[in-house]
């Protein structure tokens, strides 16, 4: 006997479970519907208020976010934050579409390179798939478009997001998952990011910046 | 690891007397605590959560092996491999197949209380095979070669001094004259020695707080950011997680996330929580080859359709030990495994045997505060208590403590001999007592004269009195 | 189903195996109380303990057998009241789950649990009692025991009434709400543990700066009273009901 079957035979013995009728049926409705629970009512708020909650909550976890009024802001916006942290001009970012129609040529101090981080890049620039206003989360999508090294491997990361993408909640944000990819379908990753990389390992003391970047810069764009 | 939880009491007695220890804990009782409050106040739904919770959990229980083999197919569609494992040998076989199969040489680990609990790095080690914990806590203590005295906070035990002398010691290649005067430089040089660890890192281990059925998925939760650099960068991720640890949707894995963090440090939402599902998809710029899951039972079936089926609902909070007076005073590691606190208390004696564990669902007073915080509405008290039962029945208590307990039950069933035996003794008692009204030394009750005085009874007793008052009333005015 | 309490609630006292053998004057201070809101009190002969010991050591035999003795006791009474949280969360809480699977015994017990409250409660959620004639001009600090606090909810009820003594000031200590150590057959199995929670206890009761610990659970109390005095401590210790009823002549607990 495999391990899988002696593991799901005790499973079922001590469930005492006999019939599969009615439990396959509780449990194939659960997985198709998905029932959503107890929403926080923090976040339920009009579109304007769900965005300066988010804003506010970023903060909390002690990201910077500025507002920018288009999507052409973007690139002056991000070569201003390197300026203001003494960064080199130079970013990592992905192939996602809105960030390449964003005019980046107009910095030309600025050097853009594109592809997956191997380590040695300062800063990178991604562009989140949804936000999440009840705790200032961002959601990125792995893939092409947002090369999954360019969340972590970098000291510091801007990340992108229009502001109609801000969401209320988690369930939003998976709804939006499940809008792309298909039901019951993920990409291979999904990083919910709420904040700068932090540990209180040593006695217990906030510190950033353990293993994933020190600073996460947000820029929403509104319009 | 070895199981020193019989060495309980000395274990205990160690670290009342170890000052630094004491000093550490002194942080767990108001940081924790602190934090975990601001947060609950500031969600209003935070109790109905705690229901929603619970109630994910149980359903998910009773219908656990559906909801595993949902969760296999799941996996195995989206290109992942699921391997079962009975026990804690069967899963380190599993896993250095995995590693032998690709020439592994160093292998990165995200935090996981189930590879301590499966004794992965020494096996590894034994092997040849580098193991390296990424978690700057685990990392710390590996350096020790100590284990985690906290299921969420590793090193909590220790302060700045200790691992500044740890760091110079091991990371002997870096300059002498460097300032690790502060935890800020001992953070980036962790940092740093550890970014290197991640590229050179064949395969990324890491365990799982939810596997979700709908999606085929494992989610991780960290701060740090290391389980991430963990399971990205090498060649292979593998995830090690014990069977309770799915649930079916995406949605009930935010329900049960929404009170994680909390509980845990007070966070609204960890830094980083990841969703993962198989391996790098045609195209993706990065991520792994291979994804593998590894389902471990190592005693969970066991504990379905008992009394202890509802610690199987436990998150790894910490949100118990953090809350415990007992975990207060001695710390993780006198609890002797894997799992201190409450929830150890409850989990070890399923895990490694109540013969062993005996200690730890006695040394407790049960004041509930562990149950009162815990996110899942685990009974903790009434669980230990079961193990209490289960001892009594067996006969394990010591037999002054048994013969002591039933010679009082014995009394206590007998109203009128009770009394009797009460109405001569206790005057007795109190004149003893003398002016003073205590007792600086009483035999038979050495473990309480130890450290207290003993308070005198106030002579005769309430019932004596009482019955007096009757019997006055009953003759009527005189 | 709760209805205003009859003319002349019958209550019977619980008194609890500590108050009976080790501090009566707190048994006779809550008969006070309990008469002056108005109840007829009565302590049945054929009580001597809830039987926490025995079950909070696994013995659920003994357990059972004196929880069917309790129960034949006190359930012809309107309500059944104790001077502490942990003896009447025992009779209210755990009783009934004694009795799973015998029918007859679980309905008696169902309805003997409805009738069972701690003191303070009983007087302040029943009774509707929010003051007392008592007086005393002194300080003092209230330690929230442990069964009361999370079984029973009991923590404003006795701040309610102390609020009432005239001239009693109530300064709250750090971690009112955390276990002294105690725990019943703890503080002698795991003594040394049990000594350093209690160390933080009463180190928070002096803290306060109270001249007085007031509970409402003799185990507590014993416990807190004994390490105060070996730690030379002039604290004044006290059982709740006893400053209540202004029964406060006799010498507290651990003498001066």
């Amino acid at each position: 006997m495999s391990a899988r079957e002696a593991i799901l035979g005790k499973v079922r013995r001590a469930l005492d479970a006999g019939g599969n009728a009615g439990r396959l049926d509780g449990v194939w409705q659960r997985l198709m519907e998905a029932p959503a629970g107890v929403i926080p009512a923090r976040a339920q708020l009009a579109p304007q208020a769900r965005i300066e909650l988010f804003c506010a909550m970023a903060r909390q976890a002690a990201a910077t976010v500025e507002r920018v009024a288009g999507e052409e802001a973007v690139p002056a916006a991000v070569t201003a934050y390197l300026r203001s942290r003494n960064l080199a001009a130079r970013v990592r970012m992905g192939g996602d579409r809105r960030l390449k129609q964003m005019p980046w040529v107009d910095e030309r101090a600025l050097q853009v390179r594109h592809g997956p981080s191997d380590g040695s890049d300062e800063a990178s620039v991604s562009h989140a798939a949804a936000g999440i206003a009840e705790t200032g989360t961002l959601a990125l999508f792995s893939g092409k478009e947002n090369p999954t090294t360019l969340n972590f491997l970098p000291d510091h990361h801007i990340v992108v997001i229009d502001a109609a993408d801000i969401g209320a909640d988690l369930e939003a944000a998976m709804r939006t998952i499940r809008a792309r990819y298909g039901k019951g379908e993920m990409p291979r990753t999904v990083n919910f990011i709420t904040g700068p990389s932090r540990s209180g390992d040593i006695e217990q003391k906030l510190l950033l910046g353990a293993h994933g970047p020190r600073a996460l810069h947000i820029i929403v764009v509104d319009g | 690891m070895q199981v020193t939880s019989p060495q309980f009491r000395q274990n205990a007695h160690d670290a009342l007397a170890d000052a630094q220890l004491q000093k550490a804990m002194g942080h767990v009782r108001s940081g924790f605590i602190d934090k975990r409050r601001t947060a609950v106040e500031a969600l209003p739904e935070f109790d109905a959560l705690r229901d929603s919770a619970r109630a994910i959990k149980d359903h998910t229980l009773a219908n656990l092996d559906l909801y595993l083999t949902a969760y296999e197919e799941k996996v195995t569609a989206a290109g992942g491999t699921v391997h079962w494992a009975e026990t804690a040998a069967e899963a380190r076989g599993i896993v250095l197949d995995i590693c032998r199969m690709h020439n592994a040489g160093t292998v990165t680990k995200g935090k996981s209380m189930i590879t301590e609990e499966i004794e992965l790095n020494d096996f590894l080690e034994a092997s040849g095979i580098r193991a390296v914990e990424t978690d700057l806590g685990e990392y710390i203590i590996q350096l020790r070669g100590e284990h985690p005295s906290h299921i969420i906070a590793p090193a909590v035990h220790l302060n700045r001094e200790q691992v500044e002398a740890d760091f110079r010691r091991v990371h002997a290649d870096l300059p002498q004259e460097r300032d690790l005067s502060d935890p800020a430089s001992l953070l980036g040089e962790a940092r740093r020695v550890l970014r290197r660890k991640y590229f050179e890192a064949d395969v990324g281990i890491t365990g799982a707080n939810f596997l979700v059925a709908e999606t085929g998925s494992s989610i991780i939760v960290t701060n740090e950011g290391n389980g991430d650099l963990t399971q990205i960068l090498p060649r292979v991720h593998i995830v090690i997680a014990s069977i309770e640890k799915v649930v079916p949707t995406l949605e009930d894995a935010a329900q049960i996330l929404r009170v994680l963090a909390r509980s845990a440090t007070g966070q609204e939402m960890s830094v980083y929580t990841t969703v993962s599902t198989g391996p790098r998809r045609p195209g993706d710029p990065d991520g792994p080859d291979e994804y593998h899951v590894i389902l471990l039972d190592n005693g969970r079936s066991a504990m379905l359709g008992t009394e202890f089926q509802d610690m199987l609902r436990c998150i790894r909070c910490g949100a118990c030990m953090n809350h415990c007076p007992v975990y207060h005073a001695v710390g993780g590691h006198a609890y002797g495994w894997v799992y201190p606190g409450p929830m150890g208390a409850v989990l070890t004696p399923s895990l490694v045997g109540i013969d062993k564990a005996g200690h730890l669902p006695n040394a407790s007073t049960f004041c509930g505060r562990c149950e009162s915080v815990c996110p899942m509405r685990i009974p903790l008290p009434k669980m230990m208590r079961h193990w209490r039962e289960r001892e009594w029945e067996r006969g394990l208590n010591p037999a002054v403590v048994r013969s002591g307990l039933k010679f009082w039950a014995w009394f206590a069933r007998r109203p009128a001999l009770y009394h009797l035996a009460t109405w001569l003794a206790f005057p007795l008692l109190a004149a003893a007592g003398g002016r003073k009204r205590r007792f600086r030394f009483l035999p038979l009750a050495r473990g309480w004269v130890r450290y207290r005085d003993m308070p005198a009874p106030q002579g005769r007793t309430f019932m004596q009195q009482w019955r007096d008052r009757d019997t006055l009333k009953q003759a009527g005015p005189t | 189903m709760s209805e205003a309490p009859s003319p002349a609630p019958s209550v019977g006292l619980f008194v609890t195996c500590l108050v009976d053998l080790f501090r009566p004057s707190v048994g006779f201070a809550a008969v006070k109380l309990l008469e002056d809101a108005g109840c007829t009190v009565d302590a049945p002969m054929a009580q001597t303990c809830c039987g926490q010991p025995a079950y909070n050591s696994g013995d659920r035999q003994d357990a059972r057998a004196i929880a069917e003795q309790t129960i034949a006791a006190f359930e012809s009474f309107d309500y059944v009241v104790a001077p502490s949280g942990s003896c009447a969360g025992m009779l209210k809480k755990h009783y009934p789950p004694l009795f799973r699977g015998d029918a007859a015994w679980e309905a008696r017990a169902g309805a003997f649990s409805e009738k069972v409250f701690e003191l303070t409660g009983f007087l302040v959620d029943i009774l509707g009692v929010r003051s007392v004639p008592a007086a005393a001009a002194r300080s003092a600090t209230y330690h929230d025991s442990c069964s009361g606090l999370r079984e029973l909810g009991i923590r404003q009820q006795p701040r309610v009434l102390l609020s009432s003594v005239e001239g009693l000031r109530l300064t709250e200590m750090a971690e009112a709400d955390v276990c002294c150590g105690f725990g019943g057959t703890f503080c002698v199995k795991y003594s040394e543990i049990s000594n350093a929670i209690v160390e933080k206890k009463t180190a928070n009761i002096a803290a306060s700066g109270a001249d007085m610990l007031l509970a409402g659970d003799l185990g507590c109390l014993m416990n807190m009273a004994g390490k105060l005095k070996r730690q030379g401590s002039g604290t004044e210790v006290r059982h709740v009901a006893e400053v209540l009823a202004g029964m406060t002549d006799s010498p507290p607990i651990g003498g001066r």
